[in-house]
């Protein structure tokens, strides 16, 4: 725990000296002098520097060296047990960042998909995001609403998506909007789930609290129950985008109508057997589904981050 | 049971600030938690009640505060604002000091500039000036006291009602608090319903401490505490003060 004190406090040093008796560790001396930390001294500046090494090598240098042997597995699996006649299926790593990524005319294509990807993709999550913290928070107002229409999102849930694409076929063709419902109905459930799940976890001596002063049922939605559930509402947010990465590509595998995304790609260079373009789509592919991960990751950090710390429960 | 909220006036006998008159309350499950409690608070007078775990102590405050309802009996409140403090000082997590001392003046609808004033003047109060933009999460124990404190104070309420608000505190954080609660209770008048474990802590606080006996609860003596306020924190170790401390103690092993 730390506290910061900044030049206001300093400012107010008599007010200061009255709260100080509780004393956070390390923040303000008994006496009311704020305690400033001490500026880094060298042998400080040497231990960091020991532990930021210590950081480097194990959140990149270890993991760098399992994709160093993963490469090198991938090298002698395709030089060494594949023919020339199998070797689409794994072709050797430098040919497919040669034909699928350095060779531009293939790779504008493929950022091109990307491009629709992504697009679909964020479609999908904002208004499974909308549908979803609504349905939420209506399951919210009443214990019968909740037990009404929470087993129906589990069944939405569970039903494979494969089965239901033939049908959205019949309704909404072959191009955006089924790809766009694909998404929906994929991260719908994450969204419904930690969004009621953080509705219903607040505190019972902070309703309590609102009760003594009676507020209406919206008052007590927007100042207490909604920012309380932000930090789960976040955790369904990032499962729901890896999922609607998913959808995308799923969706555009299955409707080929419009511009072409990376699922299209996937699917006619699988029958082109073009391996070296297929698997550069696959990392493309794979990356999307990192960066989205890690954005949703950043973007939960920076909301709530400031004041949600899992591990103080 | 009567619960009525008007602000104190010439209401010929009920001029205390709280009065509970033959209270009990049976919760569904068979449970009797209070049975046949009086008691009164005085506007302007500090009551502290102390007895064992379990025996209806924070009953007594739900139903003061109206978060639980009586069985039998009748209530009284006589103020158009109650300060509540819970044991936990359930500050909102992602709001800093400042907006968790101005959560009860938004919930009651306080106009704007008036609110600001008060959260100023709360905070100040709590002697927590300087620390308005810490978040909960930043502050001590203690410290989070203060704030839930103020919190209350903003709406300067003529009644308290506190539910062991101090328990979770080292002893050193507790008489400095108890200190302070004294020189607010000086300097704002309220009346004050006082809940607490700690023995010396209700003498030391209080004008009259009552002490409850367990299951089914109810009010089994009253110690009136002669001592004037303002209090010097050494009033603890003087012969006179041991001496109530030992009464009340009896009491509660009497029980």
């Amino acid at each position: 725990m730390t506290v910061d004190v900044g030049s206001d406090a300093t400012a107010a040093v008599p007010a200061v000296a009255a709260a100080a008796d509780e004393t956070a560790p390390g923040a303000t001396a008994p006496d009311g002098a704020v305690a400033v930390p001490a500026a880094p001294a060298p042998a400080t500046a040497g231990r960091s520097w020991t532990r930021f090494r210590g950081a480097l090598l194990n959140k990149f240098l270890l993991p760098l060296s399992v994709f160093a042997l993963f490469i090198g597995v991938w090298y002698l699996i395709s030089g060494l047990t594949l023919t020339r006649q199998q070797r689409f299926m794994l072709p050797l790593p430098h040919d497919v960042v040669r034909v699928g990524i350095l060779d531009w005319s293939n790779f504008k294509v493929t950022l091109e998909a990307l491009r629709y990807t992504v697009t679909v993709t964020f479609l999908g999550l904002a208004i499974s995001i909308v549908l979803g913290v609504l349905a939420a928070m209506l399951m919210h107002q009443a214990k019968w609403i909740e037990n009404s229409l929470y087993p129906w999102a589990i069944v939405l849930q569970t039903v494979p998506i494969l089965a239901l694409t033939g049908v959205l076929s019949f309704f909404f063709g072959f191009a955006l909007t089924s790809r766009t419902i694909v998404c929906v109905i994929i991260s719908f459930f994450p969204i419904v789930s930690n969004t009621l799940f953080g509705l219903q976890s607040v505190d019972r001596g902070m309703h309590e609290l609102f009760t003594l002063h009676r507020p209406g049922r919206l008052t007590r939605l927007w100042k207490l129950e909604l920012p309380a559930a932000l930090p789960a509402m976040f955790t369904g947010l990032r499962n729901a985008a890896g999922l609607s990465v998913i959808g995308a590509i799923v969706g555009e595998f299955f409707f080929k109508q419009g511009n072409a995304g990376l699922g299209t790609h996937l699917s006619v260079f699988q029958s082109r057997l073009e391996g070296e373009r297929l698997w550069a789509t696959t990392l493309v592919a794979s990356l999307l589904g990192i960066i989205v991960f890690v954005f949703f990751g950043w973007l939960s950090r920076r909301v709530v981050g400031r004041w949600y710390q899992p591990k103080r429960g | 049971m009567t619960m009525t909220t008007e602000p104190p006036g010439p209401t010929g006998a009920a001029t205390a600030a709280l009065r509970f008159a033959g209270v009990s309350k049976k919760f569904k499950d068979g449970t009797v938690a209070l049975t046949d409690a009086d008691l009164t608070v005085a506007p302007g007078e500090f009551v502290s009640v102390v007895g064992p775990s379990g025996c209806g102590k924070s009953t007594l405050l739900r139903i003061a505060s109206g978060l639980d309802g009586a069985s039998t009996g009748e209530v009284d409140v006589h103020s158009k604002s109650v300060g509540y403090v819970f044991q936990d000082a359930t500050l909102l997590p992602w709001r800093n000091v400042r907006d968790n001392v101005r959560l009860l003046a938004e919930l009651d609808r306080m106009e704007k500039k008036e609110r600001d004033e008060r959260v100023r003047d709360a905070i100040d109060l709590v002697g927590l000036t300087g620390f308005e933009k810490h978040l909960p999460h930043e502050l001590s124990g203690g410290m989070r006291m203060r704030v839930s404190l103020a919190r209350s104070m903003v709406l300067n309420p003529d009644v308290f009602l506190f539910d062991e608000p101090f328990g979770a505190l080292d002893e050193i954080t507790r008489e400095r608090l108890n200190d302070e609660l004294l020189r607010m209770f000086r300097q704002r008048g309220f009346a004050a319903l006082f809940i607490t474990h700690s023995v010396q802590e209700a003498v030391f606080l209080s004008g009259r401490v009552l002490v409850m006996t367990g299951r089914p609860g109810r009010v089994k003596a009253e110690v009136p505490v002669p001592f004037d306020y303002p209090r010097p924190p050494d009033l603890r170790y003087s012969a006179d003060f041991a001496a109530l401390c030992g009464e009340v103690s009896r009491h509660l092993r009497d029980v």
